[in-house]
């Protein structure tokens, strides 16, 4: 009996595109419950229990960083006994993945891209250069999964997930929330999760809407390389690479962008890479799957233009 | 002054040296461990030194009594991220150097060096990059913090100090959100890209670097059994690396005027749209 852990910090709507991956994902195993902090809707226990998911375990969210999340999951640990813990790749989560681990002293596994049933983890390696397997050796790991690595799949349970309390110790945080800002939102899909980005470099030279309208017209997220997010023409959050967010969609528009080291480490395991650039040499077209040497403020809108004029 | 304000810090920032991603990277396929031959300081441990050296000046530099001590763990050659970091301006080295940790995954490295950070003695701060290059688990800072019982103030694209309360503020993302979070010491600090502009070691710093002192320890001095550390001591293990197939070149057009249709006919047929 393997039994499989999944810790959300948010689940008042209907779960995201990556929630819906972890819990294919959980339904793998001999049994799957699902820890959260704060509310749930019931919408979600529903979806919850249709991939075949009966238990959730919620603790009131927190109001500090982290420390309560890590309690949280802590015992949940303990109440679950679980052999696998699953949890979403971004910075935050993997961190209260890896301060887990080491109160327990067992393993973490980030970068996972499959989870196969009897726990062996397959992971990028160096920038997605190698794949690796990666065994626990104890009873417990927990594993941080990238978003779009396996089709969503509800195994079909029937019935909503059941919602039971989880008792938490009060803990003593070591750090202050001294600031707190909402980012406007695009509406746009998220950058990790969307099945298609389209990114500018410098080469938009400040004016970002031909790579706006291109990524609308196809219903894309955004994305920037760093020497943009750097000159202030978008939002660091935006930026794909090494110390940006990395990126494995479907199709990777690459616009303006030379092709360096760290950019391609965000972005070269994604299933085709277009790529739009003046300069014949630029790097980005050793990895290219379809290049366009050319002007990125005339190829974009005629692109935008002719989905537009097809799809109506 | 108060009295924390002239009370001189020990921060002790940790390198890594990892192969130069400049070159093509290797994984050996009869140890499954990296190949580490062209070895550098970490690109994003530069920010960690550079953090950690506009702290200590805030409180007045070494001339004040201000340590910055460079830490790495990792074999013979590592010592050549000391001596970087040595010549960029910290004050001592000290080199965790044992062949019993070769192979450690992230929970025995952070046990290793939360060991390492206890026997270097009252440090007020640990400043670490936000991942390093080779592994890139970005999960280190955290569990040091874990381990250590410091605030984790982590992934750090600003850093405030305040030097008169010894109290750091840093701003950081979540998510949708922007956070400011505030912390004094013991803490543990990871800085991002974003954080500051490394400085280049000088013709000074070169020279000075050379008088400075490493301290070379083994597992056996932190107290660290053998079983705690290196693959032993290691919560998972590599059954197996492939590289993957190399991408190649696809098909490169130049743009007649009609480029943008040509892409949209691309993604037709690949069944993109
Ligand atoms: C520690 C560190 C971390 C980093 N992390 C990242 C990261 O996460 N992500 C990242 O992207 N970078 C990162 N970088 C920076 C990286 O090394 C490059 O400097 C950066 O990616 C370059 O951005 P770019 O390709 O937009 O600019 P450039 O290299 O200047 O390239 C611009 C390209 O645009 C083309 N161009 C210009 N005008 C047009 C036009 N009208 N139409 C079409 N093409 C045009 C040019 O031919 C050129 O190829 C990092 C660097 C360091 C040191
Ligand atoms: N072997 C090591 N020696 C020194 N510092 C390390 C080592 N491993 C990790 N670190 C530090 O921890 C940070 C994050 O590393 P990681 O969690 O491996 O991505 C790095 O930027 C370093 O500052």
């Amino acid at each position: 009996m393997t039994s499989a852990l999944l810790f959300f910090t948010e689940l008042t709507q209907a779960p995201s595109k990556a929630q819906r991956e972890l819990l294919t994902l959980a339904a793998r195993f001999d049994s799957a419950t699902v820890a959260l902090t704060g509310d749930i809707s019931e919408e979600a226990t529903g979806i919850v229990g249709s991939y075949g998911i009966g238990r959730i375990l919620q603790a009131p969210a927190g109001d500090g960083f982290q420390d309560h999340e890590v309690g949280v999951l802590d015992a949940a640990v303990q109440t679950v006994n679980p052999q696998i813990v699953l949890l979403a790749n971004d910075s935050f989560h993997r961190e209260v993945a890896a301060r887990v681990a080491a109160r327990r002293e067992v393993g973490i596994i980030t970068d996972a891209i499959d989870v196969s049933a009897d726990r062996t983890v397959t992971k990028d390696e160096l920038a997605g250069a190698y794949t690796a397997r990666v065994n626990p050796v104890a009873d417990l790991v927990l594993v941080t999964v990238k978003p779009n690595s396996v089709e969503d799949a509800p195994a079909g349970g029937e019935s909503a997930a059941v919602v039971e309390p989880l008792e938490v110790a009060a803990y003593a945080s070591r750090l202050q929330v001294v600031g707190r800002e909402e980012k406007p939102a695009s509406g746009r899909p998220s950058l990790g999760e969307a099945r298609i980005v389209v990114s500018g470099g410098r080469g938009v030279d400040g004016d970002f809407s031909p790579v706006e309208d291109l990524a609308d017209a196809l219903g894309a997220a955004v994305g920037a390389s760093r020497a943009a997010t750097d000159a202030g023409w978008i939002d660091h959050d935006f930026q794909v690479g090494q110390t940006g967010t990395t990126v494995s969609p479907q199709l990777y528009i690459s616009a303006g962008i030379s092709g360096a080291i760290q950019q391609k480490a965000g972005m070269q395991t994604s299933k085709y890479i277009v790529a739009v650039n003046k300069d014949e040499d630029a790097p980005i077209f050793e990895i290219a799957d379809f290049g366009i040497i050319g002007d990125l403020k005339q190829i974009l809108p005629q692109a935008a233009e002719e989905i537009r004029r097809r799809q109506s | 002054m108060s009295d924390a304000s002239s009370t001189p810090l020990t921060i002790l920032v940790l390198v890594k040296h990892v192969p130069d991603a400049q070159f093509d990277r290797h994984i050996d396929q009869s140890t499954l461990r990296m190949d580490r031959s062209e070895s550098i300081l970490s690109e994003l441990d530069e920010y960690a030194v550079e953090a950690a050296l506009a702290i200590a000046e805030e409180r007045g530099g070494p001339k004040a009594g201000n340590q910055v001590i460079a830490a790495t763990m990792g074999g013979p050659k590592a010592v050549g991220s000391i001596k970087k970091a040595l010549q960029m301006g910290a004050t001592s080295g000290l080199h965790l150097n044992d062949e019993t940790l070769a192979g450690s995954d992230a929970t025995a490295t952070s046990r290793a060096l939360a060991a390492l950070v206890k026997y270097a003695g009252n440090v007020d701060l640990v400043v670490t990059g936000m991942a390093s290059t080779d592994a890139e688990t970005a999960v280190v800072p955290a569990q040091l913090a874990e381990r250590l019982e410091f605030a984790a103030l982590t992934n750090a694209s600003r850093v405030e100090f305040d030097s008169a309360a010894s109290a750091l503020t840093i701003s950081r993302d979540h998510g949708s959100e922007s956070l400011k979070l505030s912390a004094s010491f013991p803490a543990v600090l990871s800085v991002t890209d974003q954080a500051n502009e490394p400085r280049y070691p000088n013709f000074r710093g070169i020279m000075a670097a050379k008088k400075k002192k490493t301290e070379e320890v083994t597992a056996a001095d932190l107290g660290l059994d053998a079983s705690a550390v290196g693959a032993a001591g290691s919560g998972t293990e590599v059954v197996s690396a492939e590289a993957r197939p190399a991408r190649t070149a696809g098909t490169v057009i130049t743009d007649n005027g009609q480029a943008g249709i040509a892409l949209v006919n691309y993604l037709a047929e690949q069944k993109l749209i």
